[in-house]
């Protein structure tokens, strides 16, 4: 280490801090765009560089045998994960990345307690406490969230009856409170810290287990929110700009997330947390007696025929698609139908997925370009002039109970209007009900056909069809 | 720093991130939340200050799992972020395959 005395005087460090947080901030700017997001993400990584540097070359660095051992162990998980993952598993890698963050957080404020005790003072214990139970929170209730898309654990609630679950949880934050009140308060005991530790941990056990599946891009969304907040609060712990800055715009991008699912899912974040929701059982299915609704079933020669007749057609993929891993097939499809002359957009629900933005994701993978990808606001109003709505895998977030049944469970979501379009088909497995178990009158519109089956393979047999056309 | 400076930067920095995320379209927004993986893999600093302030092999030892932790954040998080971002294509593509020239580390699957 050969450097000057200046370059490891604090003051001319805290500059290098500044540096780091503006190229964080520059790098999200890039994201605005797909086209520069790339360059953004590696604006951001120059500067997660540079306070890393800036860090080791401070006075009371030492101990570099562990440090790089850590630092080794880190590379070594962190880079095959990332490079094995496959795009459908990207909701886990999210949820388990969110854990480690707030994992790494709770060791953190543990061992500067364990080492300072009350001495920190309460400038510094209370955000440490706080950054406790807020990342021992994030990281249990991440590694849940994991559990359940990874399918190690079962994707439907899991939770006490009634309103005990809510009652429990409540009680288990109370009593992480009072122990870290106890705590700050001026009573040093290791004991207790691990007690909140532990509130926390079950607490965040409790909060994602009631979570069903259908509410998972919130959960994930939120636990990030929680994850960003504690990095700050251990950035006021260890006055560290830098973890403040960064911490507290994780936070916000978190929140705003949060925010957008709960909406695009109309439903308020209290409620999802509260839980039950997204594996049905609490909603009846409506309207399933008169049985004077037909539906129509269709076959893939028609479809055929009607996808290469057509101007515009509009696919509107759901998580089923990604689940029959048909989304190579489905842009094989639209590559027939585009030398056909026929115009094909995708419409991609806020919620489509496991995680914000999951669909456009797997499209990409699957080299469709990010310009044909409409979002809601955008494509709804062109479904009238739409010739045919083809729906992969989507159910719930198609369902015009949402704008005309008051008395529908998801009555006020906001949905695709593929209803209007001149003709839908929809491409289903069977006639069972969606995630939300509600029953979907778009099957029974006139307009309507269904082509029933594996959805990879009805696609692999219309794409023939539409090819020996 | 007192308290007062680091909750205003703090506020102020929630501030400029609610302003910037919030013009993100929801196409980019799976890259986005890996994206700021990465960056709240800034835990590692904390890590890396605290081993340095801490005595005991026991302390020692959680902090070397929390360096682990953060730069499990930080490289994993980058990489997976470009590697997403890296599908994201333009429709009229310029050349068939890789258009993209000086990309630092290029992987590809």
């Amino acid at each position: 280490m050969v450097t000057g005395i200046f370059l490891r005087d604090p003051t001319f460090l805290d500059y290098g801090y500044i540096v780091a947080f503006s190229l964080f901030i520059i790098g999200l700017h890039f994201m605005t765009s797909p086209s520069t997001a790339r360059r953004g993400n590696w604006v951001a990584a120059v500067g997660m560089a540079i306070a890393v540097v800036d860090t080791l070359l401070r006075p009371g660095i030492h101990k570099w045998g562990l440090i790089v051992v850590g630092l080794a162990i880190g590379t070594a998980i962190g880079i095959p994960a990332a490079r094995s993952v496959k795009m459908t598993a990207m909701p886990q890698m999210v949820a388990l990345f969110n854990g480690v963050g707030g994992g790494a957080v709770a060791l953190i404020s543990w061992a500067e307690y364990r080492h300072f005790g009350n001495s920190l003072g309460s400038k510094h214990l209370i955000p440490t406490l706080f950054a406790a139970i807020i990342g021992s929170i994030s990281f249990w209730g991440s590694n849940i969230a994991f559990g359940k898309l990874q399918e190690i654990l079962p994707g439907r609630p899991i939770m006490l009856p009634g309103r005990l679950q809510s009652i429990a949880n409540a009680l288990l934050l109370l009593v992480a409170v009072v122990l870290a009140v106890i705590i700050a308060a001026g009573t040093h005991s290791e004991g207790l810290f691990i007690l909140i530790l532990v509130a926390a941990a079950v607490l965040g056990n409790a909060i994602v287990l009631p979570i069903g599946g259908a509410d998972m891009p919130v959960v994930i969304s939120l636990l990030n929110a929680f994850t960003g907040l504690s990095a700050a609060a251990a950035g006021i712990a260890l006055d560290n700009m830098a973890m403040i800055v960064a911490g507290a715009i994780v936070g916000a991008s978190g929140s705003i997330l949060t925010n957008l699912m709960a909406e695009a899912m109309n439903r308020s974040i209290p409620a999802i947390v509260a839980g039950g929701f997204g594996g049905g059982g609490t909603v009846a299915a409506t309207a399933e007696g008169d049985e004077d609704r037909t539906v129509r079933s269709t076959t893939a020669d028609d479809v055929a025929i009607q996808l290469s007749y057509a101007n515009h057609v509009v696919i509107v993929p759901g998580y089923g698609m990604a689940v029959a891993q048909a989304q190579h097939a489905v842009r094989e499809l639209t590559r027939e139908l585009e030398k056909k002359g026929v115009d094909v957009a995708f419409a991609i629900h806020p919620v489509a997925g496991r995680m914000p933005g999951h669909m456009n994701v797997l499209l990409a993978e699957a080299d469709v370009p990010y310009d044909q990808l409409k979002e809601m606001d955008d494509i709804n109003p062109q479904f009238p002039q739409t010739d045919v709505a083809l729906v992969i895998g989507a159910n719930d977030v198609t369902n015009p109970a949402a704008r005309e049944q008051a008395d529908s469970p998801i009555y006020g979501m906001p949905i695709l209007d593929v209803d209007k379009a001149h003709s839908v088909i929809v491409l289903k497995r069977s006639m069972n009900t969606g995630f939300a178990g509600i029953d979907n009158p778009l099957f029974y519109k006139e307009n309507t056909s269904m082509l029933f089956g594996d959805a990879k393979e009805s696609i692999q047999h219309v794409t023939e069809e539409v090819k020996n056309f | 720093m007192s308290l007062v400076t680091e909750i205003a930067i703090l506020v102020l920095a929630a501030f400029v991130g609610f302003e910037v995320i919030s013009k993100i379209p929801n196409t980019l927004h799976t890259p986005l939340m890996s994206g700021t993986n990465a960056i709240h893999g800034i835990v590692l600093l904390g890590g890396l200050i605290a081993i340095g302030e801490v005595s005991g092999a026991f302390n020692d030892f959680i902090l070397v799992i929390a360096i682990a932790f953060g730069t499990i954040n930080v490289v994993g998080g980058f990489l997976v972020t470009d590697r997403m971002l890296h599908m994201f294509k333009k429709r009229p593509a310029p050349t068939p395959t890789g258009e993209d020239g000086a990309g630092p580390p290029a992987k590809d699957d």
